[in-house]
């Protein structure tokens, strides 16, 4: 009976291998790829656009939309040409793409906020931090980091 | 207890270990190197943190807005992004056997490919003839560390492509070529990906500062 079992399962498993490598896994269709690539120029072109023409009048606010752009334009090209789902390798892939991902968010937010804090406690004026915005604080350190 | 001991002679107890899965040669490959570009991704992570930190830091020399040229990105981006959907029609028909067509399309996405690193070039030896080089502030120097990396991978991928077109005249497109055109069209679309992060946060956000 184990035995029965037992080769069902690596019957069940060389199944899921195939299905990975020539069904659900590593191809696009014609229509995908051109969907990923057309998608990918409108979310290229508009934020140039916003930035070259200057239509948007506060940076910040710009800044915020592009990003934005960027981040739907990677999802778009996980989807569309690295073919990502959580289904492709039995899931792995996926895990591993959300491990890289909190690394990613912890490196790059852990960075900013420590070392811009670090930045604007080594203003030698420290009182006059007081009634300024992050942003001018962050112009203010910037410019005393590049005296000589 | 005892009875049940006293019943299982009638059976002798077998033990067996299961069937080992007969997986194809290579069958791990494309996780594998899934794995690898994801730790390719946290060299980028580092890169881009050293830039969010330094980014702002020109020591009196010029900043993003003086030397960025937006419509030489602008160009470069489509390079970029043209050479990433033909490597798709190349897998596209790879997946037909049609080896003529995967040449065609490699060729034109090694073309494309070339375009965006001669524009690069152009952009980096502009700017450090402008003495924007990277030893002039720490700005420039995690912009050229940043931008500089991400070219580098897209040299060699250039040079792999080149490798893989020679394999495949030679030996056609067997599963261990179509394997490695795989594994290249992966790292290739990677490169794109990591591009989206480039021009967004380095050359638009720069502009913007």
């Amino acid at each position: 009976m184990s035995d029965a079992v037992h080769s069902h399962n690596a019957h069940g498993h060389g199944a899921d291998h195939h299905d990975d490598h020539h069904e659900e896994g590593a191809h696009g269709s014609f229509r995908s790829y051109m969907i990923g690539f057309a998608l990918s120029v409108i979310l290229t072109a508009i934020p140039f656009w916003l930035v070259m023409t200057g239509t948007l009048a506060d940076a910040q606010v710009t800044g915020f939309i592009i990003l934005a752009f960027a981040a739907v334009q990677v999802v778009v090209h996980m989807i569309y040409f690295l073919h990502m789902n959580s289904r492709v390798e039995g899931g792995w892939s996926f895990m591993a793409m959300m491990l890289t991902i909190v690394l990613v968010v912890i490196v790059l937010s852990g960075s900013m906020w420590v070392m811009y804090h670090l930045n604007a406690n080594m203003m030698p004026h420290a009182d006059m931090q007081m009634d300024m915005g992050s942003t001018q604080e962050m112009r203010m350190s910037n410019e005393m980091s590049e005296m000589p | 207890m005892s009875s049940a001991t006293a019943n299982a002679p009638a059976e002798p107890r077998a033990y067996h270990l299961p069937e080992e899965p007969h997986l194809h040669e290579g069958h791990s490959t494309m996780l594998g190197f899934w794995m690898y570009l994801m730790s390719d991704c946290l060299i980028f992570a580092i890169l881009f943190a050293t830039y969010a930190v330094l980014g702002g830091s020109y020591a009196g020399g010029p900043g993003p807005k003086d030397l960025f040229d937006l419509n030489l990105i602008a160009l470069n981006t489509a390079m970029l992004l043209f050479s990433s959907i033909t490597y798709g029609f190349a897998m596209l028909a790879m997946e037909k056997n049609r080896i003529s067509a995967t040449q065609g399309w490699l060729f034109v996405t090694l073309l494309f490919g070339g375009a965006f690193l001669f524009i690069e070039l152009y952009e980096f030896s502009h700017l450090i003839h402008e003495g924007a080089g990277p030893t002039r502030s720490a700005f420039l120097s995690s912009f050229f560390t940043l931008v500089g990396t991400h070219g580098l991978h897209v040299t060699f991928g250039s040079i792999w492509l080149v490798t893989l077109m020679v394999q495949v005249a030679k030996k056609g497109l067997i599963p261990a070529n179509k394997r490695r055109l795989m594994c290249l069209s992966m790292f290739w679309h990677f490169l794109d990906v990591i591009w989206i992060g480039v021009f967004t946060f380095v050359y638009l956000m720069g502009v913007l500062r």
